[in-house]
C-alpha cells in the first residue's frame, strides 16, 4: 500500500487526538478551578492551596499543559469524586457491557439492513421494495429514546414479554439491541440498495448478461464487490451513531454500559469520568476511521491513488 | 426509462408523479400546523402549561375516557398536556431553528474564509471539520455541559455548533470551484472587492445546496435537543421541550403511557416530515445532485 497515503492518514489522526485533548485541557481551566469543583465552597484555603499545588495549578500555564499531558501518557486521568477511584478504573469496568450491547447492535444492523437493500434492489420497484424502503426510512427517522420507550409499553408492559431494564440474561439483550440497532439497519439498507441500483447499471453488468453468466453468478461475483466499496464507508460513519445512541439507548434500558456512566457523570458534574470517557470515545472514533480508511484504500485502488494527490 | 435507472437514490414517491406528490404536502401540513403551535402557543392553549390541577392527575385523554376538559390528558401534577406540548413545541422548534442559523452562519462565514484565505488558516479551518466530524456531537455535547455547567444560551450554543462543520466544508468547496468560473473571475476583473463578489455573486450561485444542508441539519438539531432534553440534560423545568416532556413521561408509562407518547409522536413526525421535505426539496432545488 502506498506509503504517503498511510502516513497521511495516521498524521490526521493525531493531530485529531491532539485537539480533542487540549480542548479538553482548555475547557477544564476556563470552566473554574477544578480543586474548587473537587472540595465544594468551604475548603480551607490551606487544603486548597496543598491540592493545588500537589496537581500543578500553582505553575504556569505551558507547565500545567506539560504535565496534563505527561499524566494522561501516565494514565493518570483523574480521580472519580463520587467514589474516590481512578476515573480509568471506573470507565474500564463499564466497557465489555457497552460492547456486548455494541457489537450484538452493529451485526443486527449489518445483517438485517445489507440483505434488506440488495433484496430490494434486485427487485427494484416491486411492492416489496417500497414495504422494504419505507420502513427503512421509518427506522431510522424515529428518535432511539422514543423507539425504546414504545418497545418497553409494548414488550414489557403490556405484553409482558420482556425484562424494561437490566442487563442479567440474554432477554435483557432484546429491546435495547433492537432500540440501538434499528436505526442502522434502516440507513444501512437505503444505502444498500441504492449502491447496488448503481452497479447494476453499469456497463460490465451488461457485458457479462451478454457474454451469458448467470445470474446468480453475476449477482455475486460482478455486482456485490463494487457495490461493497461504498457500503464499508458507510459503516464507518455508523459507528458514530452507535456510540451517540448507546449513551440514550443504555439510559433507556439502565444498561449498566458506559453511556449510562457519562450521562449520570455529566449529571453530578463528576468531571474526571467526563473527560475519561470523551478522551476514550475520540480515541475509538479515531482508531476506526483511520481502519475505513486503510480499508478502503485497500479494496479500491483508485482511492489511495487520488486522495493523495488532493484530500477533499 | 434510461433517465430513471441513473438515479439509484431511493425515493418514496416514484419520479412519474406531480410536481406536488401526496406525501410531501402532507408533511408539509403537518410541519405548518407545528409551525402554528410554536407561534400561537400562548393563544392556542386552553390553561397555563405549569399550572396545577392535583384533585385531576394522570387523566386519560378525552378520547379515551378522560374527563372532556383535557383533550390529551394531564401529567402526575395533573397540568394539561395539550398546554404543555404547544409550549414544548415552541421551545423545541425556536431552539432547533435558533440552533441550526447560527450553525450555518458560523459555518458559512468559516467556510468563505477558508477559500478566501487559504494557507494555515484554511487547514486549521479544515483541521476542527475533521475533528467535529470525527466525534459524534452528542458526547462533545455531554462534555461541554459537564464542564460548563447548563444554561439555556450555553445550550443554544451548543445547538449551533452542531453541524457547522457541513457548511464550512460544502461552501469552502464550492467557493473554490465557482472562484475559478468566468462569472467570478468576471467581476474580479472589473475591480470587486472580495465582499461583494462572495455576497453578491457567489453566495447566490451556492444558496440552494445551502438550503439543502439546512434542511438535513435541522433535523438533527431537533434530536440532538430531545436527546439532551430527554436525557435531563438539556432544557430543564420550568421551561418544557418535547424531549422533555417525553423524559418525564418515561416515569408513569404504567399509569400513563400518553404523557410520553404524545411528545414522542410529536418528534417523531417533524422529523420525518423534514426528512420527507428536504429530500424532495434536494431533487428540486439543486440539479447536481441529481444521480448522486
Amino acid at each position: 500500500m502506498n506509503l504517503r497515503f498511510v502516513v497521511t492518514k495516521i498524521f490526521r489522526a493525531l493531530v485529531t487526538i491532539m485537539i480533542v485533548l487540549s480542548f479538553v485541557f482548555i475547557a477544564l481551566r476556563v470552566s473554574g478551578d477544578p480543586i474548587e469543583i473537587l472540595l465544594g465552597d468551604e475548603a480551607d484555603t490551606d487544603v486548597i492551596e496543598y491540592y493545588r499545588a500537589k496537581y500543578g495549578l500553582d505553575r504556569p500555564i505551558h507547565e500545567q499543559y506539560f504535565l496534563y499531558f505527561k499524566g494522561l501518557m501516565d494514565g493518570d486521568f483523574g480521580i472519580s469524586f463520587k467514589d474516590e477511584r481512578d476515573a480509568v478504573d471506573v470507565v474500564v469496568e463499564r466497557i465489555p457491557r457497552t460492547l456486548q450491547l455494541g457489537i450484538t447492535s452493529f451485526l443486527f444492523g449489518l445483517l438485517l439492513g445489507i440483505p434488506l437493500g440488495i433484496f430490494a434492489a434486485l427487485n427494484r420497484n416491486s411492492a416489496l421494495d417500497r414495504f422494504t424502503m419505507g420502513f427503512a426510512v421509518l427506522g431510522y427517522s424515529i428518535p432511539n429514546f422514543f423507539l425504546g420507550i414504545v418497545l418497553i409499553l409494548i414488550f414489557a408492559m403490556w405484553l409482558r414479554f420482556l425484562p424494561s431494564s437490566g442487563s442479567g440474561t440474554w432477554y435483557h439483550m432484546i429491546m435495547p439491541v433492537v432500540t440501538l440497532g434499528t436505526a442502522g439497519a434502516g440507513s444501512l439498507a437505503r444505502f444498500a440498495r441504492s449502491s447496488m441500483l448503481e452497479v447494476l447499471n453499469k456497463s460490465y453488468m451488461r457485458a457479462a448478461a451478454a457474454k451469458g453468466v448467470p445470474r446468480l453468478r453475476r449477482i455475486n461475483w460482478h455486482a456485490l464487490p463494487n457495490a461493497a466499496i461504498p457500503i464499508v464507508t458507510v459503516i464507518g460513519f455508523r459507528l458514530g451513531d452507535l456510540v451517540a445512541g448507546s449513551v440514550v439507548t443504555e439510559t433507556v434500558f439502565a444498561w449498566p454500559g458506559v453511556g449510562r456512566l457519562l450521562v449520570t457523570s455529566v449529571g453530578a458534574r463528576d468531571l474526571a469520568i467526563v473527560q475519561t470517557i470523551l478522551i476514550l470515545v475520540a480515541l475509538t472514533m479515531v482508531i476506526a476511521n483511520l481502519l475505513v480508511d486503510l480499508i478502503y484504500g485497500w479494496i479500491d485502488p483508485r482511492i489511495r491513488v487520488s486522495s493523495t494527490m488532493e484530500k477533499d | 426509462m434510461a433517465t430513471t435507472d441513473t438515479n439509484p437514490r431511493f425515493r418514496l414517491t416514484p419520479r412519474s408523479a406531480t410536481k406536488y406528490p401526496i406525501l410531501v404536502l402532507s408533511c408539509f401540513g403537518f410541519l405548518f400546523v407545528v409551525l402554528l403551535a410554536a407561534v400561537f402557543a400562548d393563544l392556542l392553549a386552553p390553561k397555563s402549561y405549569t399550572a396545577l390541577d392535583l384533585p385531576n392527575r394522570l387523566q386519560a385523554p378525552a378520547f379515551l375516557g378522560g374527563p372532556a376538559q383535557y383533550l390529551l390528558g394531564t401529567d402526575e401534577l395533573g397540568r394539561d398536556i395539550v398546554s404543555r406540548l404547544l409550549f414544548a413545541i415552541r421551545v423545541s422548534v425556536f431552539v432547533a431553528i435558533l440552533g441550526t442559523v447560527i450553525g450555518a452562519v458560523i459555518g458559512t462565514f468559516l467556510g468563505f474564509l477558508a477559500a478566501h484565505a487559504r494557507g494555515w488558516v484554511e487547514e486549521g479551518i479544515m483541521m476542527m471539520v475533521d475533528v467535529q466530524a470525527a466525534v459524534p456531537f452528542l458526547i462533545i455535547a455531554l462534555a461541554v455541559l459537564a464542564f460548563f455547567g447548563n444554561s439555556l444560551t450555553l445550550f443554544i450554543v451548543i445547538m449551533g455548533i452542531n453541524g457547522w462543520e457541513n457548511y464550512a466544508r460544502l461552501t469552502r468547496g464550492m467557493v473554490l470551484s465557482a472562484s475559478s468560473h468566468g462569472y467570478a473571475m468576471a467581476v474580479r476583473s472589473l475591480g470587486a472587492r472580495p465582499w461583494r463578489i462572495y455576497g453578491r455573486h457567489i453566495l447566490p450561485n451556492i444558496a440552494s445546496a445551502l438550503i439543502v444542508q439546512f434542511t438535513l441539519n435541522f433535523p438533527s438539531t431537533i434530536l440532538l435537543e430531545t436527546s439532551l432534553s430527554f436525557l435531563g440534560l438539556g432544557i430543564q423545568p420550568p421551561l418544557t421541550s418535547l424531549g422533555q416532556m417525553l423524559g418525564a413521561g418515561r416515569n408513569h408509562l404504567i399509569l400513563a403511557w400518553w404523557i410520553a407518547v404524545i411528545p414522542g409522536v410529536t418528534i417523531f413526525l417533524t422529523t420525518l416530515s423534514i426528512s420527507i421535505v428536504g429530500d424532495w426539496l434536494r431533487d428540486r432545488l439543486d440539479p447536481t445532485l441529481r444521480g448522486r
